[in-house]
């Protein structure tokens, strides 16, 4: 195909975008709101998935001492946790340090944690390190029957049910978004299709005066691109403002180590690039599948 | 240069609309098509650019045998046949330039090349000054020339048209005779299905009559044949 040629199609799917007016903003709202889900499943899947990996990576065992337990006995028992094996390393947290890490990590409601500071609730406890992250939950179960341990907290054990959430997320998520993307697409399609029956007759004249399928269906290529483009202006902002603004809420609150958001950057900005692309895939797919059937005259 | 050779057509109703048609019609020539309505002269015209397909027969077009033709060559073959229709066929939301010019975007012609040929025909036909309007807001009869103009501005070899002059009032139908009399002076062949009976006794050509799918007179500078 000559340059000129394609100008022709680019400009011609240009117009088209006029010219169908309604349709035109029926098939820019279907996009949107398509893209709008998709873009928020995928924003909390993808997050969900990265906290299970890091949880999974996570070998840190907070060990909660029995608070009747004397000097001596809390010595001999991190002695006895560092016999276990696969422990990489022990190290003691007085109560104190425990409240003030509680109390920083909980930003301004940490404030209220500070009244406890003359009659702090909290026990001594030993920071364990296991050696592999495979080995935290065996080397838990085995400290917790220790004697003089009160508890034991980590975070594949608080996350299980995050975790196990995260497994149907996934699924459901996967089976949502292709859900959407075949609506859309069939949506499109159907918009335009009211468009084309219109326009079927012009297709019927196009092909007398000798053009070919690729001529006709080029600048409804061009059009369905830019309805898709078009369609993932508004979700790509809401995206990235909202991610921005979640991102910024969700590291201010360092609850624990291993809920941490993807960064804004580069994440927030490779989402927008796909939803680009899913968009641009459902509105080209969506106008060329409506002219195939009047192509066969 | 048209030969068919044989030609049966039996729609997908079951209606036989051609029954044995041969026809031999040489680079140049003006042909008149005439017969009662139903007879199948509008099939035989639509065989020529394979708008309909024969069941059974030869037809070669400009040296291209049709039964061999595949299906994504069929442009090439119209774009060398220009077709002129009762209801002109227009495209409603183009210019009458950007009609006419279609033709030849299909074809790839420069920018340059298109400006210059669609005013060409333009000239020809007697509509510079229409150039922008659109088909709406044209007469009958300007429709029809611009559908003329369309037909010939690629230089096709072939100029075919199915009652061109059905929709027109006898005034306008004799400036559209004199427009198809020049373009068949060029050396382009000309096709003509009509009911005209003034036309076809007054502008003498060749006539080929058909009658229940099949040609029962084949004359040079006949008649009618018909009373109207
Ligand atoms: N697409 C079609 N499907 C079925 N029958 C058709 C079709 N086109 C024409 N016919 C039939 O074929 C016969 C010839 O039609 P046509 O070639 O249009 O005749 P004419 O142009 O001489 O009036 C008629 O009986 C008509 O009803
Ligand atoms: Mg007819």
């Amino acid at each position: 195909m000559k340059l000129r040629t394609m100008n022709r199609h680019m400009r011609e799917g240009f117009k088209n975008i006029f010219r169908n007016g309604w349709m035109t903003v029926a098939s820019i709202g279907a996009v949107t709101t398509t893209l709008i889900l998709v873009a928020a499943f995928l924003a909390l899947v993808l997050n969900l998935n990265q906290i299970a990996v890091n949880v999974e990576e996570d070998v840190q065992i907070s060990t909660l001492i029995d608070a009747t337990l004397g000097e001596e006995e809390i010595t001999a028992l991190g002695e006895e946790i560092e016999q276990l094996g696969g422990v990489e390393s022990v190290v003691f947290s007085s109560r104190d340090e425990q409240l003030n890490q509680l109390v920083q990590s909980m930003g301004e409601e940490g404030q209220a944690w500070q009244l406890f500071e003359q009659d702090n609730p909290l026990t001594h406890a030993y920071i364990v390190t296991a050696a592999e992250p495979d080995q935290t939950a065996g080397l838990a179960s085995q400290i917790a029957e220790l004697q003089g341990v009160q508890q034991v907290n980590y975070g594949q054990q608080v996350v299980e049910q995050l975790f196990q959430f995260n497994q149907y997320a996934r699924i459901i998520g996967l089976a949502l978004i292709i859900g959407l993307v075949f609506t859309a697409i069939f949506l499109i399609s159907n918009t335009i299709k009211i468009t084309i029956m219109a326009r079927s007759r012009e297709i019927g004249i196009m092909k007398l005066v000798g053009a070919t399928n690729g001529f006709i269906r080029w600048p409804f290529f061009v059009e369905g691109l830019l309805l898709g483009v078009l369609g993932s202006i508004i979700p790509i902002a809401a995206l990235l403002t909202g991610y921005y603004y979640l991102d910024t809420a969700v590291s201010e609150q360092i609850s624990y180590t291993f809920i941490e958001l993807l960064p804004f950057s580069p994440f927030a900005w490779l989402l927008s690039l796909l939803i680009l692309a899913i968009g641009a895939f459902i509105g080209v797919w969506g106008s060329v599948m409506s002219v195939r059937k009047f192509l066969k005259v | 240069m048209i030969f068919m050779k044989d030609i049966y057509k039996t729609y997908a109703n079951g209606v036989t609309a051609l029954n044995g048609i041969d026809a031999d019609i040489k680079q140049g020539e003006f042909v008149y098509i005439v017969g009662p309505s139903g007879a199948g002269k509008s099939t035989f015209i639509k065989l020529i650019y394979r708008e309909v397909k024969p069941t059974k027969g030869t037809i070669v077009i400009n040296d291209m045998n049709l039964e061999k033709l595949k299906e994504r060559n069929i442009p090439m073959l119209r774009r060398n046949i220009g077709v002129v229709y009762q209801d002109f066929k227009l495209l409603p939301k183009l210019s009458v330039y950007e009609n006419i010019a279609f033709a030849l975007e299909v074809i790839e012609e420069s920018p340059k090349n298109i400006r210059k040929r669609v005013m060409e025909v333009l000239d020809l036909v007697g509509l510079k000054n229409k150039a922008r309007f659109i088909p709406d807001e044209l007469s009958g009869g300007e429709q029809q020339r611009v559908s003329i103009a369309r037909a010939i501005v690629n230089h096709p070899k072939i100029v075919i048209a199915d009652e061109p002059t059905g929709n027109l009032d006898p005034d306008t139908s004799w400036e559209i005779m004199k427009t198809f009399e020049e373009v068949n002076a060029s050396g382009t062949t000309i096709i003509m299905a009509t009911h005209s009976k003034e036309i076809v006794n007054t502008i003498k050509k060749r006539v080929i009559a058909i009658e229940g799918g099949l040609i029962i007179r084949d004359e040079h500078r006949g008649d009618y044949g018909y009373e109207a």
